[in-house]
C-alpha cells in the first residue's frame, strides 16, 4: 500500500535535496501508470510496461528539469503544468489508442512472489537505504546535497549545480513512475483516469513530514501508506463510521501531519534558488 | 505612512505622463505576450491534430464556429467561461499576495453546497432576500475554505499547494457525505443532489431559451471590484507588495500573515461565488461532482490571464470558447475532445515559457548594469516569472519558511 509512496517520495527526496522544488510528482505517477499499462498492453510483458513506465514518467521528468533548470521557470508553475498534463495526455491517449473513455483494458499485471505482493515492493523497501547511503555515504550523493543548501558555494566549488539537478529530477522522474507503475500493474492490472489520486501530493507531504530525511520520509510515506490501507479494508469489513469520513483520512493526516510538525522541519535551504546569478 | 501609488511631486504631470506610458507598454506587451503564446500553443496542438491523423484545419474551423457561431454556440461559450471568470478572479488575487491557491475547485465546490442548500430551503423570503442570502452563504463558506490554508501558511508555514490540495479532497468528500445517500443535506429525489432551489433563490436567464444567466454579469462585476480592490486600495496595495516582496511588504510595515489570510479568504469567497453561480444560475440544484474540474482549470485561467481582471475574463472566454467548440470539432474533424485538455496544458506552458524568457531578457539587461551578487529567489520573483510587474529591482527577499 505504502509503495508507490515510497517510489514517489523518495523521488521528490531526491529532486528537492538537489534545490528543485517537485510538486509534479502527481503528473510523473500518472505517466507511469498510464505508461506502464500501455507498454504491458503492447508487448504483453509487465517488465517491458514497467520499463516503459519508468522512461515516460523520466522523459516527462525532463521537461520539468529543463523548465526550472535551464529555463529558471517558476517551479511551482512548471508542476501545475505537468500535472494538467498528467491528466490530459492519459486521457487523451487512452482514447487516441484504446478507443474507450475512462480505463484501459485489463493488461498482464507484475507477478506476486507472496500473498500477492509483486516484486516491486521489496525493492522500494530496499531503495531506502540505497538513497540514503548514496546521500550520505557518497562523492555525488554529498554533491546532491550541497547543490541543495548552497548551490552558490557548491558551483564555486566546482559542483556542476545544474547538471546533478537534471540528474535528479530525471531520477524523480523514474521512480515516481515506478510508483504510479505500481498502481496499474502492479496492484490492479489496468489504468482508470486520475488513479493516483493525489498520491503524489501526499508523497510531498511525507516528505515535508520527514524532513527530507529518507528514514523520517519512508515512517511517513508508511503511515499514509496505512492510512490508505485501513480505508481500503474498512470498506470491505463495514465499519460503522461513515465512509466518506475513512476515505477522506489520508488526505486529512496529511494536512494534519503538514500543520503540526512543520515547525521543526528545514527544508534544503537551497531549494528553489539557482547557482549562477539570476 | 502614505500609500500613494503615483506621488505628486512638482513635477507630477511629467511623471505620470510617463508612468502612464510605462504602464500602457507593460499592458500591450503582457497582451501581445499572451496571445503569443496562445498562438504557439494551438499551433503546436495543430502539430498534434495532424500526428493524430486528422485535418487541423477543418478542426480549428469547427472549433471556432462551434463556439461563436450563432446566439446558441455564444451562449454555450458564455456559460462554460462563467465559472472560469469566478474561478480565474480567485486564484489571480490569491497569486497577487504570493499565494499559489490550488483549491479553487474545492472552495467551490463547498460555496456551491452552501448556495444550493440554502437556495432550497422554503425560508418564505423574497427574491431580494433569499438570492443574496444563498450567495453569502456560498461566501462564506467558500471564504472559510480559502482562509484555512492562508491561517496555516502563516501560523505554521505550511506549503500552501499541499494544503489547498488535500482541502480539495475533503471537500469532494464533504460533498459526497452531504448530499450522499442518508445525507443531511440531500433532496428527495433519488440524486446525490439538494432539492432543486426555489425560484426566489435562482439566478435568472439572460436570453430566453439560453443558458447564459445572471451569473455572467455576476462575474464580470466580480471582475471589476477585483481591479478597483488590487488597483485602487490600500488593501489591494498590500497584497501586492506582500506578493511581490515580502521583505519590502515588512519594512512598509504590512502584515504579510494577515494580508496572505485575508487574500485567500478573498479568493475562497470569489471561488465560492463561482460554484454558487453554477448552481444557482445554470444547473438549478447542487449536484455532487457538478464541477468538471472548474478550479484547476482556473489555476489556467490566472496564468493566461496575467493574473489581470481583464486579462482573466479574456481568458475566460477563451477556454470556454475552447470547451464549448470542442463538440463541434469533435463531430466535425473526428479528434477526440480529450485535444482541448491537452491545448489548455500547452497554453499554460506556452504562457509561462514566455514570461520566463522575458524575465530572463530582463534579468540580463539587469546583471549588464549592476555588479554580480543579486540573485533572485523563486518567492518574491513569482510575479516576475508569469510576466507581471517585471520585478526590475531584483531585490533577494528574506528566506521564505
Amino acid at each position: 500500500m505504502a509503495s508507490p509512496l515510497i517510489f514517489a517520495s523518495m523521488g521528490g527526496l531526491l529532486s528537492e535535496r538537489s534545490g528543485v522544488m517537485n510538486i509534479a510528482l502527481e503528473g510523473f505517477m500518472l505517466m507511469g501508470a498510464f505508461s506502464a499499462a500501455a507498454g504491458a498492453h503492447y508487448t504483453g510483458n509487465p517488465y517491458l510496461g514497467l520499463l516503459i513506465g519508468a522512461l515516460a514518467a523520466g522523459f516527462t521528468a525532463l521537461i520539468h528539469a529543463f523548465w526550472c533548470i535551464t529555463l529558471r521557470g517558476d517551479q511551482i508553475v512548471a508542476g501545475t503544468a505537468i500535472n494538467l498534463l498528467g491528466i490530459g495526455v492519459p486521457a487523451f491517449l487512452l482514447q487516441r489508442l484504446f478507443g474507450t473513455v475512462g480505463r484501459s483494458p485489463t493488461v498482464e499485471r507484475l507477478p506476486s512472489i507472496t500473498s500477492g505482493l509483486n516484486i516491486l515492493v521489496p525493492v522500494a523497501f530496499l531503495l531506502v537505504p540505497t538513497i540514503w547511503y548514496f546521500l550520505y555515504r557518497t562523492k555525488p550523493g554529498l554533491r546532491v546535497l550541497a547543490a541543495g543548501e548552497q548551490p552558490r558555494a557548491a558551483e564555486s566549488v566546482g559542483v556542476a549545480v545544474d547538471r546533478y539537478r537534471y540528474g535528479c529530477v530525471l531520477a524523480s522522474g523514474i521512480l515516481a513512475g515506478i510508483g504510479g507503475a505500481f498502481l496499474s500493474i502492479g496492484d490492479l492490472s489496468l489504468f482508470t483516469n486520475g488513479m493516483t489520486n493525489g498520491r503524489g501530493f501526499i508523497a510531498l507531504a511525507a516528505l515535508v513530514f520527514g524532513n527530507w530525511m529518507p528514514l523520517g520520509t519512508l515512517g511517513a510515506a508508511l503511515f499514509f501508506g496505512a492510512a490508505q490501507a485501513v480505508q481500503i479494508q474498512s470498506q470491505a469489513v463495514g465499519l460503522p463510521v461513515s465512509k466518506e469520513l475513512i476515505i477522506a483520512l489520508p488526505y486529512l493526516l496529511t494536512l494534519i501531519a503538514l500543520t503540526g510538525v512543520v515547525r521543526n522541519s528545514t527544508p534544503p535551504a537551497g531549494l528553489g534558488k539557482h547557482a549562477t546569478a539570476d | 505612512m502614505s500609500l500613494n501609488p503615483s506621488p505628486a511631486t512638482a513635477s507630477g504631470g511629467r511623471r505620470e505622463r510617463s508612468e502612464r506610458s510605462r504602464w500602457i507598454g507593460a499592458a500591450v506587451s503582457g497582451l501581445l505576450s499572451s496571445v503569443g503564446a496562445v498562438a504557439i500553443a494551438l499551433l503546436v496542438g495543430a502539430i498534434v491534430i495532424l500526428i493524430s491523423g486528422d485535418d487541423p484545419l477543418v478542426a480549428y474551423r469547427a472549433l471556432f464556429r462551434g463556439a461563436f457561431g450563432g446566439v446558441r454556440p455564444l451562449s454555450e461559450t458564455l456559460v462554460a467561461a462563467t465559472p472560469l471568470i469566478f474561478g480565474g478572479l480567485a486564484f489571480s488575487l490569491a497569486f497577487r499576495a504570493g499565494m499559489f491557491n490550488i483549491g479553487v475547485e474545492g472552495q467551490l465546490v463547498l460555496g456551491g453546497l452552501a448556495a444550493g442548500w440554502v437556495g432550497a430551503q422554503a425560508f418564505g423570503l423574497p427574491k431580494l432576500l433569499h438570492l443574496p442570502l444563498a450567495l453569502v452563504a456560498a461566501m462564506l463558506v467558500g471564504g472559510l475554505w480559502g482562509a484555512i490554508p492562508g491561517a496555516l501558511k502563516a501560523r505554521t508555514g505550511a506549503h500552501e499547494v499541499i494544503t489547498t490540495i488535500m482541502l480539495n479532497y475533503l471537500a469532494a468528500r464533504i460533498s459526497a457525505y452531504a448530499v450522499g445517500t442518508n445525507g443531511p443535506l440531500k433532496g428527495e429525489a433519488a440524486l446525490p443532489a439538494t432539492d432543486p432551489a426555489l425560484l426566489s433563490a435562482q439566478l435568472n436567464r439572460l436570453v430566453p431559451g439560453e443558458r447564459v444567466n445572471v451569473g455572467l454579469l455576476l462575474g464580470l462585476v466580480c471582475a471589476g471590484l477585483l481591479w478597483y480592490l488590487l488597483f485602487r486600495t490600500t488593501f489591494g496595495y498590500r497584497v501586492r507588495t506582500v506578493g511581490l516582496s515580502r521583505g519590502a511588504a515588512a519594512y512598509a510595515g504590512i502584515s504579510w500573515g494577515r494580508t496572505i489570510t485575508l487574500a485567500m479568504m478573498g479568493s475562497g469567497l470569489l471561488a465560492g461565488l463561482g460554484g454558487a453561480s453554477e448552481v444557482l444560475g445554470l444547473q438549478g440544484r447542487y449536484y455532487d461532482k457538478f464541477s468538471p474540474g472548474y478550479g484547476f482549470t482556473s489555476i489556467a485561467i490566472g496564468l493566461v490571464g496575467r493574473n489581470h481582471p481583464v486579462g482573466v475574463v479574456l481568458a475566460a472566454v477563451l477556454f470556454g470558447a475552447l470547451n464549448s467548440g470542442a463538440t463541434a470539432m469533435q463531430s466535425a474533424a473526428g479528434t477526440s475532445k480529450e485535444l482541448v485538455q491537452i491545448l489548455q496544458a500547452l497554453v499554460i506552458l506556452s504562457v509561462a515559457a514566455f514570461a520566463a524568457v522575458a524575465r530572463l531578457q530582463i534579468g540580463q539587461r539587469i546583471m549588464s548594469r549592476r555588479s554580480p551578487g543579486s540573485s533572485g529567489s523563486q518567492g518574491g520573483d513569482r510575479a516576475a516569472a508569469v510576466g507581471m510587474e517585471p520585478d526590475l529591482e531584483a531585490r533577494p527577499a528574506p528566506p521564505v519558511v
